[in-house]
């Protein structure tokens, strides 16, 4: 176990530098992060899935592409709608991004590298994640607009649908790690052994394989990501809460989706997937703060690449289906996950 | 006098208030949404004004007419010949089969008969054109269920159709080629086998989206048992085509009404399907896309020699009298009434096209549905703008 206050590195610094530090890296993380992700997935992959080639001409294989898309954001009128509720509406994307960056604060991908490596750690990111709902409901609500306003409503009553199953399925991690903190969620799968093996230690995975499949969609739906996008169904309510929204606002909203894609997917990887440790390495190796970062992304790319897969490929389900799958299915799966994690820890 | 009226007044403003605070945890206000006329569902410019109770439609109106190009007025002012190049434009993605019904019409009235090659390619080409125009449905159906990617193999896949299409007629997507007597052109040379590799492979694109759309099961939950039309309801609101026959009716003009084409000498199935829900429409049309391309694969086979055109007077001046004649378009039945007073032009063309027909039941069977089933209902009813409106 590693006590957060002692890092390995001995690096002093004074109170308000480290924050200032902490801040500027998160802020700095997140557009790159949902850049990132827009790129290899939305923009590329999803390309070669429709057999297209995607952007090719912004940079070498397109790679600015997005970059150049934010620059014509930027450029765009701030257009607020005669009937909005302008401060509830210039706010709502502010919200969505707060939420999203405060979820960043709290993954760890190095024994040091952590924005705040905070003792009920699990419990905080999906906590902040989900005020996101608010800043959707306010965007939904202040745009005036028939459309935003169904966007909202379902927005809301999906993610509040989905926190549970998406809460529940960790209960089972949190149970065999004895912990709620992040960084003691990763020492205990990196010292863990399967069958009296430790070589790759124990990621809980394996155990939890059902926390996992149940977290995995719940993510999927927290992220409006179809088969769950039914809050902003381009098809049939245009964008939903996003209908209004235009410019930076809009660029605001993208970057908050990725980002928190990115996010969710690095949760998924330090909750199941073994987190930053590298096998062969002792668990407070200064080395990992090193390859920590390197191994985390390689794990977020691979979730990530499962979560939009899933979302270019199917359709959507109905509001009523989806809320039938969230309360009739998923959260008793993951009650008796619950039951049945906590039955064999106190066997073993 | 104007006291006792003061005081009627306030009383009566005072009952007013106390109903309406009774009311008031009572009532839930109705919404009207509308979609269109600019809205990704409605493909082009159709206009649903839909009553909601939160998400329930009470009543739904489609309002059409965004797109009225005037054609059976502009039929009056051109020449029999000059027609096609406008009944082209009604339903777009099949434009060669808009032609062949006027044609014919037009032949039945000059008592000419096109020679049998020419059937036998307009044949052809009328079900290269469904299957241009259909495959493009079965990618678009999982478009509107929020599934990008089929949409993108149906744009594929359709370009085989169309570069045949383009290269026995010169025009993707407005051939203008059918002939009154005939054809403009024989096929070039190279084109049956070219065309037979094409149907191979939009054979693939149809058990491709079998397992992918048809398989899913979010797909299935989305369409089965959502915007059932029984067959009598269907009959009595003038359903036609693939919307009927997904209600069981086993009703295809192209077997029951001979009008002089090659349907009846080769050997082909109408595929029907009991549901009646929007699952049977996408189902019946992608079996239809498949037979389509077997139809073809015969025509090709079995296609006579001879000459592609008749003889015709080289200015054509139409004999008085009046004809209808309808086919089994790609959307349903398309027909002409055509009327002519022995002159260059017609005196009056009545065109029925199938969409129209196709989306007066709307109303009918939004009625009740969640607004996630308008788009899917509308999306299954299939219709184009240009064949409702026209």
């Amino acid at each position: 176990m590693i006590d957060p206050a002692l890092g390995t590195l001995a690096i002093e610094l004074a109170y308000w530098q480290e924050t200032l530090i902490k801040v500027g890296v998160v802020a700095a993380l997140v557009p790159t992060a949902a850049l990132i992700l827009g790129y290899v997935f939305l923009l590329k992959m999803m390309s070669f899935m429709q057999s297209r080639l995607g952007p090719m001409d912004a940079g070498p294989f397109g790679i600015l592409q997005l970059v150049a898309d934010g620059a014509k954001f930027l450029q765009k009128e701030d257009i607020f709608p005669a009937r909005a509720d302008k401060w509830v509406f210039a706010m709502a994307p502010i919200v969505v991004l707060v939420s999203t960056m405060l979820v960043y604060v709290l993954i760890p991908v190095g024994p040091d590298l952590v924005g705040e490596a905070v003792d009920t750690g699990v419990f905080l990111a999906l906590a902040v994640s989900s005020i996101s709902v608010i800043g959707i409901l306010m965007a939904g609500w202040s745009s005036a607009n028939k459309y935003s306003l169904i966007g909202g409503m379902r927005a809301a009553g999906q993610l509040i649908a989905y926190e549970l199953p998406l809460v529940l399925a960790v209960v089972g991690v949190v149970i065999q790690a004895g912990t709620l903190n992040l960084q003691g969620i990763v020492a205990a799968q990196a010292t863990g052994e399967i069958f009296g093996w430790g070589g790759i230690g124990s990621p809980f995975i394996l155990t939890q394989f059902v926390g996992f499949f149940i977290f995995m969609i719940a993510v999927q739906a927290e992220l409006t990501q179809t088969p769950f996008d039914m809050p902003v169904a381009e098809s049939e309510i245009v964008g939903g809460y996003q209908v209004e929204y235009t410019g930076f606002r809009f660029l605001t909203f993208f970057l908050a989706e990725f980002g928190t894609a990115f996010a969710f997917a690095g949760l998924a990887a330090v909750l199941f997937l073994g987190g930053w440790w590298v096998p062969g390495f002792e668990i407070d190796s200064p080395w990992l703060n090193v390859l920590g970062p390197i191994v985390m992304f390689i794990k977020i790319m691979a979730v990530s690449f499962f979560i939009f897969w899933f979302r270019f490929t199917y359709p959507r389900f109905r509001e009523d289906q989806l809320q039938a799958l969230a309360w009739k299915v998923l959260i008793p799966l993951s009650l008796a996950n619950i039951v049945v994690t906590g039955v064999l820890k106190v066997v073993f | 006098m104007t006291a006792i009226s003061e005081r009627r007044q306030l009383a009566y403003i005072a009952a007013q208030a106390s109903d309406a605070r009774v009311n008031v945890e009572l009532e839930t206000e109705g919404m009207t949404l509308n979609m269109g006329p600019q809205h990704p569902a409605t493909h082009g410019t159709l206009r649903i004004v839909a009553k909601l109770d939160g998400e329930q439609v009470i009543a739904a109106d489609p309002i059409m007419g965004y797109m009225h190009r005037g054609y059976e007025k502009l039929t009056e002012v051109r020449t029999y010949p000059q027609v096609t190049t406008l009944v082209n434009r009604i339903d777009w993605l099949g434009s060669f089969a808009n032609e062949v019904p006027f044609i014919l019409a037009a032949e039945r009235l000059m008592e000419v008969e096109a020679p049998p090659r020419a059937q036998w390619i307009r044949t052809a080409l009328f079900e290269l054109s469904r299957i241009a125009n259909i495959s493009l449905f079965l990618g678009d159906m999982a478009l509107q269920l929020g599934a990008l990617t089929p949409a993108f193999y149906a744009f594929r896949d359709r370009e085989f159709v169309l570069n045949q299409i383009e290269s026995a007629t010169g025009g993707r997507f407005h051939p203008n080629f059918d002939r009154i007597g005939g054809l403009k052109d024989d096929l070039p040379k190279g084109w049956i086998a070219e065309t037979k590799t094409a149907m191979v492979k939009l054979r693939d694109f149809c058990d491709m989206l079998e397992t992918l759309v048809t398989g899913n099961e979010i797909f299935e939950a989305r369409t089965r048992g959502i915007g059932v039309i029984p067959a009598e309801v269907g009959l009595s609101y003038g359903l036609s085509g693939a919307n009927i026959r997904a209600s069981g009716v086993d009703w295809d003009l192209r077997r029951d009404q001979p009008v002089g084409l090659a349907w009846n000498e080769i050997d082909w199935k109408v595929w029907t399907h009991p549901d009646g829900d929007s699952f049977a429409r996408f189902w019946v049309r992608l079996q239809e896309v498949r037979e389509s391309t077997k139809m073809v694969d015969q025509l090709l086979d079995g296609l006579p020699s001879g000459p592609i055109m008749a003889k015709v007077p080289r200015i054509i001046k139409v004999p008085a009298g009046e004809a209808w004649v309808s086919t089994e378009n790609p959307l349903g039945e398309m027909g002409y009434y055509v009327v002519s007073q022995g002159d260059l032009v017609p005196f009056r063309v009545k065109i029925r096209s199938a969409s129209f027909n196709n989306v007066s039941i709307v109303p009918w069977v939004l009625k009740g549905v969640y607004v996630p089933d308008i788009v899917t209902i509308l999306a299954s009813l299939y219709f184009i703008l240009g064949d409702i409106d026209r």
